[in-house]
């Protein structure tokens, strides 16, 4: 019989199951897929904060959100239209973001009793036998057994042959949606290359899975998402963290320095470590401290020695480096801190996203001890702030701290990347072994019309120098306790970084008029979810334009005269209002705080009404 | 390091008044240090002190190297990432019993098992003297401080033990009052490749005065303490007719009437064994039995060192993938075109 094509301009999948039924990896295989087709996309995992959770309960379940798109999208994408669930659990836990008429792909076998016992089905109940799905279409397949019968003749065993049957899930939709098995074969054939008959069972239930679609009459019409008109270039795939780290290597080496980067492990910002490690041939000098306060001591040591001192942490180990990242402001050196936020307080969330350490970045020291900030908004967006960064620290002498989240971290989405020779070089203002001398004498504290001192390094003759968490004199650096010293020093640390705003671009409006009633002003990962609330918005005529700062401290110097263009301010946050504050404080102008404290990123529905109400 | 350059003390003398109390045991580490690095002849420009927070942590700022002064405990990881980025320099880590053992105990044991070839001097007062006088972790127990009227309930760290537990690869104690053994000392540790541990017995003679007198003091020191000399057999007491023998794992006092030298523990500082029964020879109680407090090179071994491990590393992965360029990473290894 033949089979029908019909046209969709976005879908967004998401892949559910047990935390150890690889659905992480069926979702980013499926996503490369859609890449390679030219989609735009946006992709967002959600995992438990347990490694392996007990099997088949709600708390158990892995998800991995996936939004592809004919059209530039800024979000994994608001409601569910296809839920991949392959149990009970994987159901309960992710239903209420499918939307009404979507579709169910439901593993049947993962609804048995024991299942459906576990998923806490009350009176075994079964929601693929009651009226629980009326409201959307079932695709009911026996993965688990269908699995089995392909590789009935492998030799492996029931437990091996269980691990293969994502495999099915990811070809039956490669079938729905009218893509080639090519990229995930390739994939296949080079991760078991050693493995031969683990390779070729993968390869079978690829293979059952889609042939499944293409031969069962049920199935009648595939769809198709044509390619997104992004502009022309070659793109690569990227998520947050990895961007991270690749900013974080291509930047110092701009500076001309190696990178040193301390950090203990920590959800999530550990996958910055693991990329990092993985490019000792870049010089790249990765040091798994003992605990977070030795991972910033050590960067801030390899700093001192004349490399570039980075550490990474979220918000539990931000807060135990805090006394450190004192000393590097005082001590007036480059030091990178990057903070991949989850949720908190204390241990909080770890899995989930967050932007609740904002006012931590900005104050969470002892002493007057101003810290810039810089934040990404996405996660390709994760490579040229982290530049901004590195840039900021090492030509003002400053620490610097770049704050992403657990959203932008993970997610991922294609990337036009740059040459390596037009991203710009950053020059450290180092002293010099004569010329820096003042009638035979070193002055470390000395400053330029930045207030920016001289980086001296160990190894640099005639300008031996000590410093240290004391207060120092203002050109020698020696231990000052003199009263009006003291004030000068904190003054000219915090005009020292205020400056900053004269180094930095000024603040733009990312879409809408320049004047209007409403503007939605946001930072960090909410970038999408307001992007597409406020295109819409724009769509239908209304007076909205969006805002979203990369620089936190200092502002952008433009900013206060920006938001006066405007009727209202609005500032959404993942927090309970954090920036918001910042922004009355420092502009007094009545911003209004609209927040979301659940450990997920807004849907672009939820700014959306919030900004219709305003309106 | 590069070429050794002529040095004498004063040259490492910085431009600021020392500002111990008067009499306190650090001015004479802090001339014996000067000393020793005159005669190492390691460019200044090539040696960095770093410190943590207490009385002996003010060091860097009377050495004319380059100098951290940094925060509470954390000397050692400042120190391990300053040589891992900067294997050449000669890092010097300045601390003191609580500094290293109480809030930074965790740094320490960690530097020690990662032998980054630094050197460690533990000013061991057994008091907290910058707070005014609380105990510390060495301070032995049932002392009497402004934060124990009633007498300290803690058990104390043995330096040595801990460093031996913690497999350091150099591991020595002496005295502030023994400058000639000090000098000594320090010159091993400065000698050694690896991280030297040097515990050094230091009187606070504001808070916790006479501390190590038994074993400083002329009338006491022949009787109560040993010198440990390599190959040498363990041979002390004013008349040195005393010796030390084991007895099995048993180290005992003997008479060198009733002994031969030949019948001694013959001091073997690349025994580890040995090594952790002269650590243990540490509290109150063995004294009574007459065992003297050692002093010396209790144990020191050729370990490899972690910026070595490091940097071998890094060649290796760019002798198999050859130096890195940053288009290719920027690339990685799937892209796609769009027209």
């Amino acid at each position: 019989m033949t089979k029908t094509t019909e046209k969709k301009k976005d879908v967004t999948i998401l892949f559910a199951g047990d935390s150890g039924d690889g659905m992480q990896l069926t979702g980013s295989l499926f996503t490369n897929t859609n890449a390679l087709y030219g989609n735009d996309i946006s992709t967002f995992p959600n995992f438990p904060a347990e490694i392996r959770a007990p099997q088949g309960t709600v708390a158990g379940v892995s998800g991995f959100k996936l939004h592809f798109a004919s059209m530039d999208i800024f979000t994994p994408g608001d409601d569910v239209e296809v839920l991949v669930a392959m149990n009970a659990a994987a159901l309960k836990a992710n239903l209420s973001q499918l939307k009404v008429g979507g579709t169910v792909i439901a593993n049947t076998s993962g609804f048995d009793k024991k299942n459906l016992r576990l998923a806490k089905y009350e009176d075994e109940s079964n929601p693929l036998l009651d009226d629980t799905l009326d409201k959307f279409r079932v695709i009911e397949i026996d993965v688990t057994k269908m699995t089995k019968e392909a590789l009935v003749n492998s030799g492996l065993g029931s437990k091996e042959i269980d691990r293969c049957k994502n495999m099915y899930v990811l070809g039956f939709l490669l079938w729905m949606y009218n893509r080639s098995m090519d990229t995930t074969r390739k994939f296949i054939e080079e991760k078991f290359a050693n493995k031969e008959v683990i390779k070729d069972a993968n390869l079978a239930v690829l293979k059952a899975g889609y042939y499944f679609g293409d031969t069962n009459e049920t199935f009648t019409s595939r769809y198709e998402v044509e390619s997104a008109h992004l502009p022309p270039g070659e793109y690569r795939s990227i998520m947050g963290n990895q961007a991270t780290a690749l900013g974080a290597i291509v930047a110092t080496k701009k500076a001309g320095l190696d990178l040193f980067y301390g950090s203990y492990p920590i959800t999530p910002a550990s996958d910055i470590l693991h990329e990092l490690a993985r490019h000792k041939n870049y010089g790249v000098k990765t040091f798994q401290a003992e605990d977070e306060i030795a991972a910033v001591c050590a960067a801030i040591g390899a700093s001192y020695g004349g490399a570039l001192g980075v550490t990474a942490s979220s918000g539990p180990g931000i807060a135990l480096k805090g006394e450190a990242i004192g000393l590097a402001i005082t001590l007036e050196i480059p030091l990178l801190i990057i903070n991949v936020q989850r949720g908190g307080p204390s241990t909080g969330l770890p899995t989930k996203t967050e932007q609740s350490d904002l006012m931590q970045a900005m104050y969470g020291r002892n002493g007057e001890a101003p810290l810039v900030i810089v934040s990404a908004s996405n996660p390709s967006d994760c490579f040229e702030a982290i530049s901004e960064a590195v840039r900021l620290t090492v030509e003002h002498m400053t620490p610097v701290m770049f704050l992403s989240d657990g959203f932008i971290a993970n997610g991922s989405e294609p990337w036009s990347f740059p040459k390596a020779s037009e991203l710009p070089e950053i020059k450290p203002n180092y002293a010099h072994s004569e010329k820096s001398l003042h009638d035979g004498e070193y002055l470390p504290y000395k400053r330029n019309a930045d207030l920016v001192r001289e980086w001296a390094i160990p190894g640099m003759e005639n300008l031996q120098h000590r410093v240290g968490g004391l207060e120092k004199d203002h050109e020698t650096g020696n231990v000052s306790y003199d009263p009006e010293n003291h004030e000068l020093m904190v003054k000219v640390r915090e005009e020292k970084v205020q400056l900053i705003a004269e180094d930095i671009p000024l603040q733009t409006i990312a879409q809408g008029e320049d004047s209007g009633k409403v503007l939605i002003l946001g930072w960090g990962s909410t970038y999408g979810a307001i992007r597409t609330a406020v295109r819409s918005l724009i769509a239908t005529g209304e007076s909205v334009s969006q805002a979203h700062l990369r620089y936190i401290n200092p502002f952008p110097k433009n900013l206060g005269d920006l938001m006066e263009g405007f009727e209202k301010v609005i500032i959404p946050e993942i927090n309970n209002g954090q920036l918001v504050h910042l922004i009355n404080a420092k502009y007094g102008i009545g911003a209004k705080s609209f927040t979301k404290i659940q450990g997920m990123p807004f849907t672009s529905k939820e700014i959306q009404e919030h900004i219709i109400q305003a309106l | 390091m590069a070429e050794a350059t002529t040095y004498t003390a004063k040259d490492f003398v910085s431009d600021q008044d020392v500002r111990w109390c008067p009499g306190c045991g650090d001015y004479s580490i802090l001339k014996q240090m000067q000393s020793t690095m005159a005669e190492a002849g390691i460019p200044k420009k090539d040696i960095v002190f770093v410190s943590g927070i207490g009385c002996s942590s003010r060091f860097p700022y009377y050495m004319d190297t380059y100098g951290i002064h940094s925060i509470h405990g954390r000397a050692t990881a400042m120190a391990s990432g300053l040589k891992a980025a900067r294997p050449d320099l000669s890092v010097w880590i300045i601390t003191g019993d609580g500094d290293a053992l109480s809030i930074g105990g965790n740094h320490l044991i960690h530097l020690l098992r990662r032998n980054f070839d630094v050197n460690i001097l533990l000013f061991n007062n057994e008091i907290y003297g910058l707070t005014k006088g609380q105990y510390s972790p060495t301070s032995p127990k049932g002392q009497v401080t402004k934060s124990t009227p009633m007498g300290s309930l803690d058990h104390p760290f043995n330096p040595q033990a801990l460093a031996l537990g913690a497999d350091a690869s150099f591991v020595a104690r002496t005295m502030d009052r023994d400058p000639k053994h000090m000098r000594e000392i320090l010159a091993g540790a400065n000698a050694h490749k690896g991280t030297s541990l040097v515990e050094i017995y230091q009187n606070c003679n504001v808070f916790n005065d006479g501390a190590f007198a038994v074993f400083t003091d002329k009338s006491s020191k022949a009787e109560s303490t040993i010198t440990l000399s390599e190959g040498q057999p363990m041979v002390f007491g004013a008349e040195e007719d005393k010796g030390i023998r084991l007895n099995g794992m048993n180290p005992e006092v003997v008479s060198l009437n009733d002994f031969s030298k030949e019948d001694l523990w013959i001091h073997d500082s690349s025994d580890r064994m040995k090594a952790t029964i002269l650590s243990r020879i540490f509290d109150n109680d063995a004294l009574a039995g007459g065992l003297p407090r050692p002093f010396g090179i209790f144990y020191q071994e050729d370990r490899a060192c972690y910026e070595d491990s490091m940097q071998e590393q890094l060649d290796k992965a760019v002798s198999v993938k050859g130096e890195g360029d940053l288009d290719m990473l920027i690339r990685g290894s799937h892209t796609w075109v769009v027209d």
